[in-house]
C-alpha cells in the first residue's frame, strides 16, 4: 500500500513557507514528515501529514497549488547498511528514485523513509519479496 | 452561396487599382473642398489634389488620428451637406470624447454591401436566420449585421446584446443559422447552454461571425468545439465604417479588406514607411467610396500583417491577419517588436491562464524580458522535473513565436493583479 504525500508549490519569495505551515497549524495538522525540493524560481514542498484531505483543502481555499502523489513508505531497520539495502535493491531492478527524505519522527526500531519512484507496485512488489518492511497507512495514523 | 458581389470580390489586381485610383482622387479632392480641417492639414503638408493623381501618391497625404478626431468633434471632418447624413454611428470613448461617424444613404447601402459579403463568404443566402446579438445603437456592430441581413435577404434576428437566457431560447426556437456577436459573448453563450445540458449538435447553428475584440486561434477551436459551428472573424472600426471593413472567407486564414471601398496600409509605427507583407505594420485606412466621413490615412493603430497570396476563395482582396495588439502595447526588445497579446496567446494554447505580467529590464545595455505565470492545478507536479520541463517549454513557445527570448518564471495563483488595465501587464523598467 501507498502512502499519500502533500505536493505544494512554493512561490521562491520571503514568507512563502511560512504562510504554509501556519494555514496547517491553525487546522491541528502534524507534520510527520517533510522536505523541499527547491530551485532559483520555486520550490515545492513535500508533506507526510496526519490528515491530508483536511490540509488540502485548506491551503486550497488560502490559494495554494497542493496535488496529492502517491509515494512508498519504507521502514528501514535502525543499523547501518540498511538503506543502502534498499537502495541497491531498486537500482539493480531498474527502478529510478526521483527523490527521497525521511520521517521525522522515528518508531521503536524503525526509521521511516518516503521513497518516489514511476512504478509504486513495481517497487512495492520487489522490497516486499526481499524482505523489506513497507510503512502503510496504519503506521502513520500510529506515530 | 459563396459570395455576394462576385466580380467585385473576385476582381483583378488591375481593375481593383483601376478602381481605388479614380475614387482615391475623388475623393481626395472632394476633402479639399469640404472639408477645412483637410485643407488646412494638407497645405501645410503641401500637398494639392492635383498632386495625387493614382495611389503611388497616397505617401504624400498626411495622416489622420483620432485626435483629429476629437478636436473636430462631433461633424468636423463631415464631407458632404450635414442635410445629406441620415444616420451618426459612435465609438464609447473610453480614453477621452466619443468619436463620431456620418453616413448618407449611399453610405448605408455600401455598408450593408460589405456585410452581406461577410455573410456570403461563411455560407448565407436569403433562407438563413442572422442573429444579430452585438448591441443596436451608437455602436456600429447590430446595425451593421442587420443591414447585411435585410439587403441579402435573408431573415435579422435583432436580438441585441445582453439577457443571455433569451438568446438561448432564440437560438434554439427560432432556429439562427448564424450567430453575430463578441467571440467573449459568444463563449459565454456557450458555456451556458454546456451547463444547460443543451446539446448543441441538434441546433441549426452553422456558423459565427464573431469581432469587435481581440480573440485567439485557440478561442476560434473552442468555439467551433462546443458549438458545432464555423467560426469566423471580422473586421472593423466605427471611423471607418463598422464592421465588414474586412472579412474571414471558407480558407479562415486572415480578413479580405474590401477594396474597392478602402485603401489599406501596413507601416512602420515609426517611420511611416510601409512594411512588405508578412511582416507587422500599423494598419491604416483610406476611404474612397464614402460620403459622409471619409477618413484618409486613418492610423488605426492596429498592428496586423497584410497578405497579398492568392486565396482557395477566389477573392482577390487582399487579407489582413486578425490584429495581434495596438501600437500603444507594442514593446521593443532588442530591437524585436513584442505584443503582450502574443505571450498570451502562448499561454493559453499552452493551458496556462491569461494571467501573466511582463518585467522588461535593461542589464548591461541588453534588453531582458521576464515573463511571470501563475502555476495552476493542472501543470503543477511533485518534481523539480516536470516543472522546469513545463516552464522550459513555456520558454521555447516565447522564442518560437516572439524571436527572442523570454525567461519564464512561475509564481503562486493569485499574485498577479487581475485588472484590465495594461499598466499591470507589463512593467518596463527601463525608462529612466
Ligand atoms: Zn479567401
Amino acid at each position: 500500500m501507498t502512502i499519500n504525500q502533500l505536493s505544494i508549490f512554493v512561490e521562491n519569495k520571503a514568507g512563502a513557507l511560512g504562510e504554509i505551515t501556519h494555514i496547517l497549524a491553525q487546522e491541528n495538522i502534524d507534520i510527520r514528515a517533510m522536505s523541499i525540493a527547491d530551485t532559483k524560481d520555486f520550490g515545492i514542498l513535500r508533506l507526510i501529514v496526519s490528515d491530508e484531505e483536511k490540509a488540502k483543502k485548506a491551503l486550497q481555499q488560502n490559494d495554494c497549488i497542493v496535488s496529492i502523489t502517491e509515494v512508498v513508505g519504507v521502514a528501514i531497520s535502525d543499523e547501518p547498511g540498511s538503506l543502502s539495502r534498499v537502495m541497491e535493491l531498486l537500482y539493480t531492478n531498474g527502478i529510478n528514485v526521483e527523490y527521497m527524505y525521511a520521517f521525522i519522527t522515528i518508531s521503536k526500531q524503525y526509521a521511516y523513509v518516503v521513497v518516489r519512484v514511476e512504478d509504486n507496485n513495481k517497487a512495492m512488489k520487489i522490497l516486499e519479496t526481499n524482505g523489506v518492511k513497507l510503512v502503510d497507512k496504519e503506521d502513520i495514523k500510529n506515530l | 452561396m459563396k459570395y455576394w458581389q462576385q466580380e467585385i470580390e473576385c476582381a483583378s489586381r488591375e481593375q481593383i487599382t483601376e478602381w481605388q485610383n479614380e475614387r482615391l482622387v475623388n475623393t481626395v479632392k472632394r476633402v479639399y473642398e469640404n472639408v477645412p480641417y483637410y485643407r488646412q492639414r494638407m497645405d501645410e503638408a503641401g500637398v494639392k489634389p492635383e498632386d495625387i493623381k493614382s495611389i503611388d501618391d497616397l505617401s504624400k497625404l498626411p495622416f489622420t488620428c483620432k485626435q483629429d478626431l476629437r478636436d473636430t468633434y462631433p461633424y468636423g471632418l463631415f464631407a458632404c451637406d450635414m442635410e445629406d447624413v441620415v444616420r451618426v454611428h459612435a465609438s464609447s470613448g473610453t480614453t477621452g470624447k466619443q468619436i463620431v461617424a456620418g453616413y448618407t444613404a449611399k453610405d448605408l447601402d455600401i455598408w450593408d454591401d460589405i456585410c452581406a459579403r461577410q455573410l456570403a463568404a461563411v455560407g448565407a443566402d436569403k433562407n438563413w436566420k442572422i442573429h444579430v446579438s452585438y448591441g443596436y445603437g451608437l455602436f456600429t456592430g447590430g446595425f451593421g449585421f442587420h443591414g447585411g441581413a435585410t439587403k441579402m435577404g435573408a431573415m435579422a434576428i435583432p436580438v441585441s446584446s445582453g439577457n443571455t437566457a433569451r438568446q438561448i431560447t432564440i437560438l434554439q426556437d427560432f432556429g439562427s443559422d448564424v450567430l453575430c456577436c463578441t467571440p467573449s459573448y459568444a463563449m459565454y453563450i456557450a458555456e451556458t447552454m454546456e451547463k444547460m445540458g443543451i446539446d448543441t449538435a441538434k441546433l441549426p447553428l452553422k456558423a459565427g461571425i464573431f469581432g469587435a475584440e481581440p480573440w485567439t486561434q485557440e478561442m476560434r477551436l473552442q468555439l467551433e468545439e462546443k458549438l458545432n459551428i464555423k467560426a469566423y472573424d471580422v473586421y472593423g472600426l466605427t471611423e471607418i465604417m463598422g464592421p465588414g471593413v474586412a472579412y474571414e472567407c471558407s480558407e479562415q486564414t486572415g480578413m479580405h479588406v474590401n477594396e474597392d471601398h478602402f485603401i489599406i496600409e501596413a507601416l512602420d509605427p515609426d517611420t511611416g514607411k510601409p512594411v512588405p507583407d508578412g511582416e507587422p505594420g500599423e494598419i491604416v485606412f483610406t476611404c474612397i467610396t464614402k460620403e459622409a466621413f471619409p477618413l484618409i490615412r486613418y492610423r488605426t493603430r492596429d498592428i496586423a500583417v497584410l497578405s497579398h497570396k492568392q486565396c482557395s476563395c477566389g477573392r482577390t482582396f487582399v487579407k489582413m491577419s486578425k490584429p495581434m495588439g495596438r501600437t500603444d502595447d507594442m514593446l521593443i526588445i532588442r530591437g524585436v517588436n513584442v505584443f503582450p497579446s502574443q505571450i498570451e496567446t502562448v499561454l493559453l494554447n499552452m493551458g496556462y491562464a491569461p494571467n501573466y505580467q511582463i518585467l522588461v529590464d535593461r542589464v548591461n545595455n541588453l534588453d531582458t524580458i521576464q515573463v511571470q505565470v501563475e502555476m495552476t492545478d493542472k501543470l503543477f507536479s511533485d518534481t523539480v522535473t516536470e516543472i522546469s520541463k513545463a516552464e522550459h517549454a513555456i520558454e521555447e513557445g516565447l522564442k518560437s513565436l516572439l524571436g527572442v527570448a523570454a525567461d519564464v518564471k512561475l509564481v503562486a495563483p493569485n499574485t498577479i493583479a487581475r485588472s484590465e488595465g495594461k499598466a499591470k501587464r507589463v512593467i518596463d523598467n527601463r525608462k529612466k
